[in-house]
């Protein structure tokens, strides 16, 4: 479990994070969203103990950053932003040089080896230079770096910049397969990224937690209300209206009649969905449905809310 | 102690890996067997000084050419970053990069024992001591310029600039008893105590005194300690 209280960090007069607060749960996925220089790295920097807080601290299973730093660190595979590797290694040895930071012997090097080699793909590049590797590779190699010792919990700043859609699902899906056991933090500013890979979602802005939770429920939080747009024939407007009485959940927004069709706009609660029953509505009253769609407010939607919301505040 | 192993074993590995140590080696063999046959063959004696009064002034160069990348190319890369999130204490990342560099310098120095040896089979009343000596004494220069190098790569992230920082705090150990006749006399001690000259023309006639050896292992200590104390600040960046 990782507990972060109060999380301050400055360089020199600039407040990069700004009393953050939060808490990550063992088997949690977590999604670190934020736009370029919002503090994601930092804090992650903080957790990792490559920063010292300004003030405020860090709990890793009740151990705090500045007395423990070393049990910390054993505890957590990171893998930095831009991915910095020693270009100038083999892959093999990076890895054993990773492996044999972390204590292990050579029996336990061996079964490590097979299994990142194993869950990252690399063993077409195992014996080459890491610099002559594809970017693709590097990502993997870095990946497999941070989690040779198969780590309680994994720290991954933008682990899939720079890799192709394909390997994006692999990788994907490899951190989903590890967060079922691990705690795995992972950052990003693709949201659609974060969105299909985390169960929940921390989002920051100049520093400062605007808001946590699930995407649904971050969503659900940013907007009430979901549109349901309805284009008919031969539903009149009184059918219309009639129809809301036997569906509360739903009100109208409005209604655009033309000779033939009419596009009805319809709003309920987010967490309803009566699409089924307007489909049932239209069958009975006889109305043909052209079209019926529901606009979503995505997660791209809140995050531009929320960022933009935070530099108003700021101003 | 474990974790400095490590890091001097890749460190030292990654020397090999790279052109770096050959050239190095290459170089520093031909420059010093040059200058050495050079002017050995015109005193017409049995001994080594030719070769020991011109490794210090190789070395100016050399070593902080060896060390200038050791922590200056870690920050660059960005590296320094991995290796410092890592569970390894600090002191142990600079004390196995500096071990590594120091035994690329000493590997390099003892390729120069081939004169020796050649000395040994075709000179006359060769003094084994003085040769022994002097040697021990290029070590420990050897020693002092690696920390002062490992030390100016810490300041900066640009290898170069490391380099020229190393050349300039060397130059100053080198060149410091020579400013003396400039210095006041109250100082003249003191100067001349921290002067690399001094110890070094000792220990290089053949006096092994506990004194020298303090000089240079607290040079070394005192190098060391600041190198890591610098690693250690981009915490409170």
């Amino acid at each position: 479990m990782i507990k972060v209280e109060n999380l301050s960090k400055s360089y020199g007069p600039v407040e990069a994070v700004k009393s953050l607060s939060f808490e990550v749960n063992d088997g949690e996925i977590v999604g670190f969203l934020g736009a370029n220089g919002a503090g994601k790295s930092t804090t992650l920097k903080v957790m990792t103990g490559f920063l010292s807080p300004t003030s405020g601290n860090v709990y890793v299973d009740n151990l705090n950053i500045f007395d423990h730093e070393h049990e910390i660190q054993k505890k957590i595979g990171y893998l930095p932003e831009l991915n910095p590797l020693y270009v100038d290694m083999k892959v093999f040895d990076l890895l054993k040089f990773h492996a044999s930071v972390r204590g292990m012997n050579d029996k336990h090097f061996k079964t490590a080896l097979e299994r990142v080699v194993h869950d990252c793909g690399l063993s077409g590049v195992i014996h080459r230079n890491v610099g002559d590797c594809s970017k693709g590779y590097k990502q993997r190699i870095g990946l497999a770096a941070a989690m040779i010792h198969d780590p309680e919990i994994l720290i991954l700043d933008e682990p899939v910049t720079g890799l192709d859609p394909n390997q994006i699902v692999e990788i994907r899906q490899l951190i989903k397969q590890l967060g079922k056991e691990k705690l795995v933090i992972m950052s990003s500013h693709i949201l659609q990224e974060i969105q299909a890979t985390v169960d929940k979602i921390i989002i920051i802005n100049n520093g400062e937690l605007v808001a946590e939770g699930s995407s649904d429920e971050l969503i659900a939080s940013a907007q009430g209300l979901a549109q349901l747009k309805l284009e008919l024939t031969g539903a009149t407007e009184d059918g219309i209206q009639e129809m809301k009485a036997f569906i509360p959940s739903v009100s109208i927004h409005s209604i655009n009649s033309n000779d033939n069709s009419s596009l009805v706009t319809l709003e309920y609660e987010y967490t309803s969905d009566p699409r089924k029953d307007i489909f049932d509505y239209a069958v009975k009253s006889q109305w043909s449905i052209l079209e019926m769609s529901q606009s979503k407010t995505n997660l791209e939607d809140v995050f531009r809310s929320l960022t933009q919301k935070g530099d108003q505040g700021n101003a | 102690m474990h974790n400095t192993l490590v890091i001097f074993k890749k460190e030292l590995k990654s020397f090999f890996n790279s052109p770096m140590a050959y050239i190095f080696l290459v170089i520093f063999a031909l420059v010093t067997g040059y200058f050495f046959t050079n002017t050995f063959f015109l005193y017409n004696q049995s001994d080594m000084r030719a070769l020991f009064s011109i490794v210090p002034l190789v070395y100016l160069f050399f070593i902080p050419a060896v060390t200038m990348s050791l922590i200056a190319k870690e920050k660059s890369v960005g590296t320094i970053e991995t290796i410092s999130t890592l569970p390894i204490q600090d002191r142990d990342v600079v004390l196995g990069k500096f071990l590594a560099g120091y035994s690329l310098i000493i590997i390099g120095l003892m390729v120069t024992v081939i004169h020796y040896i050649t000395l040994a089979f075709v000179g006359t009343n060769v003094d084994h001591g003085a040769v022994l000596s002097g040697y021990f004494g290029l070590i420990l220069l050897g020693g002092v310029y690696s920390a002062v190098g490992i030390f100016s790569s810490s300041l900066t992230e640009n290898s170069v600039v490391a380099f020229i920082i190393g050349v300039f705090i060397v130059l100053i150990f080198f060149l410091l008893d020579k400013t003396l006749i400039f210095v006041p006399d109250a100082f003249a001690g003191f100067v001349q105590y921290l002067s690399v000259d001094f110890h070094l023309s000792n220990i290089s006639r053949g006096v092994i005194d506990t004194r020298n050896l303090v000089y240079f292992g607290s040079v070394i200590g005192f190098f060391l300690f600041l190198t890591t104390r610098i690693v250690e600040s981009r915490k409170w960046g």
